[in-house]
């Protein structure tokens, strides 16, 4: 006998009204569970800000969007007991949470992470995880924030996978001192490649 | 012990594009989603948040001067994986509209009334069993413009984290018996009959409080296997 579920709960959007829950920022009463700041006073590593906008099939941008990372810290080790390797050494998370804004921005302040193994051990070029939910959006959508200037990109098994013509999506452009832009296109020619993870 | 995450499982999710529902035209991708294999980043995820919540976060009624108006009602359910483990000490989030069906959100423009004792956020953290619980006021349904004469089911969103990034779900809780089933493209995105019945409460009289608030179960299933089951068929 099991008591196994017959299945996953299905997803639903996130609809148009989460902010007050989700991401109020102090635009609403409720406190955030979550930050668009991964730093702590003791964060080891590069500080560095991705930052971007997000837009729909139009090219119009989407005000109402939630962005959220899940990342290693600057030694490559999560901050999650499932991860064997892991170092008490910091109390980074390696979690954030930012809503848009009217103009359909978003921005992170982080570390850049270190090196992940793959799924056969071989070192991984830094990247942030980035989950997508919005309204319009019935189940959110997975992708990867990598670094332009990381000469790792080249040996990474998740970008080999990835259409040549299409990996500049998931690379990140430094644009001048610690911060990188990554703009996410649901839709059209310069859609952003999602995985089906 | 360690964890998979089956990408079948995925299969019950609404497709990206339910043409039905407006807002997913301009924003569902039309080229093909790139098959991966996990790496640990897949695998891990964030073990917090429960620490931000507060004693009575979990209890929408009592977060103001005043009650609420609307039915009391408690909402309870057991968060697990698709082995039907408990995911203990996880994060659940929840908001939803008054009893009006208005939303405080600045957008929601809804002829109905706010209610100044009720914002409709909450939060806890399931117990070590994975078992969670909240108290709130039953949501009344609203018109939204997606076609004419559209009502949304009186609903709860729903957000939850689970043992991995990609065991993360945001969902949206209905409750039995709502007439307006048949009519709404976000509850019918989910195609299968089974799986749409997930999402639907189940009206729980064993833990209703005489005298007090109706109560309704909602389970909560998340993607999660053991790589190596100690069942043998």
């Amino acid at each position: 006998m099991s008591n196994r579920p017959d299945g996953i709960t299905p997803s639903q959007t996130v609809g148009p009204y989460f902010k007050y829950g989700l991401t109020p920022n102090g635009e609403y009463e409720w406190n955030d569970a979550f930050s668009n700041n991964l730093l702590t006073p003791d964060t080891s590593g590069e500080r560095i800000r991705v930052e971007g906008k997000v837009y729909d099939g139009d090219g119009a941008v989407i005000p109402d969007c939630m962005l959220e990372i899940w990342q290693a810290d600057s030694q490559g080790r999560f901050s999650d007991p499932q991860d064997k390797r892991a170092l008490p050494n910091s109390s980074f998370k390696g979690f954030g949470r930012c809503g848009t804004d009217k103009s359909g921005a978003y921005s992170f302040d982080t570390i850049k992470p270190g090196v992940v193994p793959d799924a056969d051990g071989k070192p991984q070029a830094p990247h942030i995880l980035l989950a997508v939910f919005a309204r319009g959006m019935l189940l959110h959508l997975y992708t990867r924030i990598y670094f332009d200037d990381e000469t790792a990109n080249a040996a990474d098994s998740t970008l080999a996978l990835v259409p040549a013509d299409r990996r500049a999506t998931l690379i990140a452009k430094k644009t001048g001192g610690n911060a990188y832009t990554f703009d996410v296109h649901l839709q059209g020619d310069n859609e952003t490649v999602f995985f089906d993870v | 012990m360690t964890l998979i995450y089956p990408v079948a499982s995925n299969r019950i999710h609404p497709a990206r594009l339910s043409p039905a529902y407006r807002s997913a035209i301009k924003r569902s991708p039309q080229k093909p989603l790139i098959p991966m294999r996990h790496t640990l980043s897949e695998l891990t995820g964030p073990v917090y948040g429960h620490e931000t919540v507060r004693a009575n976060d979990n209890d929408l009624t009592i977060q103001a001067k005043g009650e609420p108006l609307g039915e009391r009602i408690i909402v309870h359910g057991h968060v697990r994986d698709e082995d039907g483990r408990g995911v203990p000490n996880t994060l659940v989030e929840l908001w939803q509209a008054n009893a009006c069906g208005r939303y405080i959100h600045v957008v929601d423009q809804h002829p109905a009334p706010l209610d100044p004792n009720f914002t409709g956020a909450g939060r806890t953290q399931s117990d070590d069993r994975g078992y969670y619980k909240f108290i709130t006021i039953k949501p009344g349904a609203y018109p939204w413009g997606n076609h004419h004469n559209a009502w949304r089911p009186a609903h709860i969103h729903f957000s939850v984290f689970g043992h991995s990034f990609v065991s993360r779900l945001v969902t949206q809780m209905y409750f039995p018996g709502d007439p307006l089933f048949p009519f709404d493209p976000i509850f019918n995105s989910v195609t299968d009959e089974k799986a749409r019945a997930r999402m639907i409460s189940s009206f729980d009289l064993e833990n209703t409080k005489p005298e007090w608030a109706l109560c309704y179960r909602f389970d909560i299933v998340l993607r999660g296997r053991n790589a190596t089951p100690m069942e043998t068929k």
